[in-house]
């Protein structure tokens, strides 16, 4: 195997359309180590990112030791990317939390489980007492537990302390995926396959620069693109990603004006007769209201807005509407940036108008940017209820409310669950007083982090914080709570095309740390969360029981896991969702007769106006008869609530690295993970460095109106005017604390209306060279 | 007729819902999503009132006089804190529930007068500020429970 550092897509196994993408094994093991010492092999798939590549763990005197892909999952056919070959060292790590911590006299010490349980529980029953308690609790999760531990903590938040304030960091990775699709299809679901990639003849990334983010799939279209007969290829990004090196038409876009783009786009699309037009009559609504809109964006607008060339427009325009099977793809350059849930929207009604929906090489995949993001939006612990359900419709909370044995008045459904930034903002106030965090890290991850900080020190804020290593955000904990990790613990988890995977324990958790699901099983037991019988609301004790719990909460719905169990995954390996009785074998695209989930009594969202958030009653939306017809939503373009002036003159756009997850807690413990980005830089244009005197490698300090930034330059990679910061780093693995490193010092608060993501690509900095 | 008595009544209702939402997004800077979306729902209310200027100038020979001032001031100054929010959506809304009754009224002028370009602005301005309406209404409905049982 080839250096995968260096060579992080691997050796092309080129294929042509229609044909099954070639098997290539990738293998790691520990130096020196042997396929033939493994112990064993324990089945699993990458939690390092939202790609779903099934991977089997390789166990040698009871540590884990490798890994290989697995020859026969859907997702990967045998591909690793460089995260998921180097990454599992982190599990070995030896400043893993091995043991709870509690704060005394204002420092974390050691201490054990019922200590730290018991202040934790403690601290719950005194808030919960009186009227309004539910409204002291606050609970922020993540992107990376599994299904069975959003599931548990859907139920404790929603039946047992009747709180509406829990949402995951999927809220800044993949809220938009969910409101678009709710917006334009009734109910999330990501419509498309990764199997799409084999059969399309275009491919259009928007936002995506998936060489970084999905290597893998990258590889997939990769191959595609070397085969015979070679899919066309679009890229909008305003840097010089490998994806837009490689596409036939980048568009490198001025940030924050995808909207008008895509206006322009499907304006050219209207007028040259390049829709379906049957399809539109027969399963859309708002076709006209859309033509009105982009009639607005002639080519020669939409370049002055996003500036870009309006012959490139044209050309962009051309591809996708002489494109017989088209295949979109969407993250963070479109859900992370000005009027992100519109622009999102835009792509879904390209797809609808043109009838590039439901059929082998037609799809959508609006993206997700974790491993189990999916899971989250699915089971309920961020800003959704379980199983897509409708918070504004009674009969589903209802649903909920019998299948949980509680008085459905407990479950909080007067107004949309609490987003993220809300809750920040209420414990700010001092309102919310307890925040459990749970395996992520808002210290490095939220925008305007000097706030940040200012909140998580407050006091008065009791701070709960489940993780594997002493993080920034751990810091700041009243109580520290150790937690197993992938391969130390067995769950579910499924990827950004429904494909669900088993990831079984392989070895014993460090020290005293403990799964996540125990943790939530046991803090649920000594409060004594209780059902209608007086039985004990979450009476679980395994995850194979809470899997089965949720396969019962899932059925009738669009991510209907009925079909599923732990004994179907063990023998094969991945399987889409919806998988039942009528469909055992998963269902492979959503929407392929064109009906799509908009029934008033089926859909998840009576739908929300784009351009401010307002949601639209039942009555408004029955009023439309939708009757399983998709929404052309349009809006104008807006600009962005930040945007460049003579003292901040640059557009800041935050991003990944290919080599780092998160906020690095595992990805800088592999040592050639971290030997590839050890440390923050700022991309810069040329124009703009010569422009500040700024030479290439120089040390440069950006600020926002926020904070500011130091890191080494590279003058390539971006469009004129912009400035691009990874966002992994931190400082837990710097000596001096809080010191300029992190990208988030510089973001601003501000959220899309719709998703109420945050718009991380929007601030507006400067940039100075440093002294010496 | 009286048409010129209901333009310069909207022309006041929007111009003053436009700074009301002006001093909210001043006073409750640290809501960052009311911060920004008052911001651009004041924008709005503006245009509101520069569509209306030429309606007024073709009607003002008619009016019998100065439109005279029917309604209360709503709003007066913002307050702070999650009930001050509360309180000044509030009063958010009932002006703009004052701007939505006069722009029917006014439509309905606009039928009467067989003046299509007038029943346009109205017919588009109207829709904006049952938006703002809804928007409104969504925001203070999340805000309530928190701000009065929790606080």
């Amino acid at each position: 195997m080839s250096d995968r550092v260096a060579d992080p897509w691997g050796e092309r196994t080129p294929y042509g359309r229609g044909a099954r993408w070639p098997v290539r094994v990738d293998v790691q093991l520990a130096d020196g180590l042997s396929v033939g010492e493994v112990d064993s092999w324990t089945q699993s798939a990458s939690l390092l990112h939202s790609n779903g590549d099934a991977m089997d763990i390789a166990v040698k005197d009871g540590r884990i030791a490798g890994v290989r892909g697995r020859a026969t999952d859907r997702v990967n056919h045998g591909r690793l990317g460089p995260k998921d070959l180097f990454g599992w060292q982190a599990n070995n790590s030896p400043d893993r939390l091995t043991r709870p911590l509690v704060r005394e006299g204002g420092r974390l010490v050691e201490s054990d489980w019922d200590t730290a349980l018991g202040r934790v529980v403690d601290r719950s029953r005194e808030l919960l007492d009186g009227p309004g308690g539910w409204g002291r609790f606050g609970f922020y999760t993540s992107g990376q537990l599994f299904l069975e531990e959003y599931y548990a903590l859907a139920v404790i938040g929603k039946a047992g302390i009747g709180t509406p304030h829990m949402d995951g960091n999927t809220r800044l990775c993949t809220a938009t995926a969910a409101a678009s699709l709710k917006a334009s299809f009734g109910t999330d679901g990501q419509p498309g396959s990764y199997t799409d990639v084999d059969e399309c003849d275009a491919l259009a990334l928007w936002g995506h620069n998936v060489a970084a983010t999905q290597t893998v799939l990258w590889s997939r279209m990769l191959d595609r693109r070397r085969g015979t007969d070679p899919p066309a290829m679009l890229a909008v990004d305003p840097r010089h990603t490998p994806v837009a090196r490689e596409a036939d038409v980048h568009l490198a876009v001025r940030p924050g004006t995808n909207v008008a783009l895509l206006n322009g786009l499907l304006r050219e699309i209207i007028q040259n007769g390049w829709y379906d037009e049957s399809y539109v009559a027969a399963h859309t609504l708002g076709f006209e209201s859309l033509a009105r809109i982009v009639d607005g964006y002639p080519p020669e607008r939409v370049a002055e807005i996003c500036a870009v060339s309006a012959t490139d427009v044209r050309r962009a325009a051309e591809l996708l509407g002489g494109a017989r099977r088209l295949l979109s793809t969407v993250l963070q350059g479109f859900y992370q940036s000005n009027q992100a849930t519109a622009a999102a929207c835009q792509v879904n009604n390209l797809h609808l108008v043109r009838g590039m929906i439901g059929r082998p090489g037609a799809g959508v995949l609006q993206m997700n940017g974790q491993p189990t993001a999916e899971n989250n939006r699915e089971c309920g612990a961020d800003g959704d209820l379980p199983g897509f359900r409708n918070w504004a419709n009674p009969e589903h909370v209802g649903q909920l409310a019998r299948l949980w044995n509680v008085d459905q008045g407990i479950i909080p459904t007067w107004s949309p669950p609490t987003h993220a930034m809300q809750i920040f903002r209420y414990a700010e106030q001092g309102s919310i007083r307890f925040l459990w965090v749970s395996a992520t890290n808002p210290a490095v991850t939220l925008p305007d982090l000097a706030r940040i900080r200012r909140i998580l020190d407050q006091e008065g804020l009791f701070l709960v914080v489940q993780d594997l290593f002493l993080t920034e955000t751990a810091q700041f904990a009243d109580v520290v709570l150790p937690a197993a990790t992938w391969g130390e613990k067995t769950g579910t988890f499924t990827n950004a095309d429904r494909t669900v995977h088993l990831s079984e324990q392989a070895v014993e958790p460090p020290g005293e740390a403990r799964a996540d699901l125990d943790i939530f099983l046991d803090y649920a037991r000594r409060m004594d969360f209780r059902d209608r019988a007086g039985n004990p609301l979450l009476p679980w004790r395994t995850p194979e029981e809470v899997f089965d719990a949720w396969r019962a909460c899932s059925r009738g719905r669009p991510c209907d896991y009925s079909g599923l169990s732990y004994a179907k995954l063990r023998e094969g390996s991945g399987v889409q969702w919806p998988c039942t009785d009528g469909a055992p074998d998963g269902t492979e695209r959503l929407y392929t007769d064109g009906q799509f989930h908009t029934d008033p009594d089926y859909c998840e969202t009576y739908g929300q106006d784009l351009l401010t958030g307002a949601e639209f009653t039942g009555d408004e939306y029955r009023a439309k008869r939708p009757g399983g017809r998709a929404f052309l939503h349009a809006v104008d373009y807006q600009a962005s609530p930040e945007v460049p002036g003579a003292e901040y003159p640059l557009r800041l756009v935050t991003g990944r690295s290919l080599y780092h997850f998160h906020t690095r807690t595992k990805t800088a413990r592999a040592p050639e993970l971290n030997a590839a980005a050890p440390d923050v830089w700022v991309e810069l244009h040329p124009s703009d460095a010569a422009a500040a005197g700024i030479g290439d490698g120089e040390r440069v300090r950006v600020e926002s109106p926020r904070g500011a930034v130091t890191a080494p330059a590279r003058l390539s990679g971006v469009r004129p005017g912009v400035v691009f910061l990874p966002f992994h780093y931190g400082w837990w693995d710097s000596a001096d604390g809080p010191d300029g490193r992190a990208a988030n010092e510089l973001t601003l608060t501000a959220w899309d209306p719709v998703s109420k993501q945050p718009l991380f690509k929007s601030a507006a900095v400067r940039v100075t060279r440093t002294e010496g | 007729m009286h048409v010129a008595h209901y333009l310069g009544l909207q022309h006041r209702a929007e111009a003053n819902l436009a700074d009301a939402f002006r001093q909210v997004a001043a006073a409750h800077a640290a809501e960052a999503d009311v911060f920004h979306l008052t911001g651009k729902l004041a924008a709005q209310c503006d245009q509101h009132v520069e569509r209306l200027a030429p309606f007024i100038e073709t009607y003002s020979a008619e009016a019998p006089d100065e439109p005279e001032r029917l309604h209360a001031d709503l709003f007066a100054g913002a307050r702070s804190g999650g009930l001050g929010l509360l309180r000044d959506l509030h009063d958010l809304y009932l002006m703009a529930s004052y701007a939505d009754i006069t722009w029917t009224v006014l439509g309905q002028a606009a039928a009467g007068l067989r003046d299509g370009d007038l029943a346009a602005v109205v017919a588009a301005c109207e829709q904006e500020t049952s938006i703002q309406l809804a928007w409104l209404r969504t925001r203070m409905k999340s805000a309530a429970p928190q701000a009065l049982v929790v606080a």
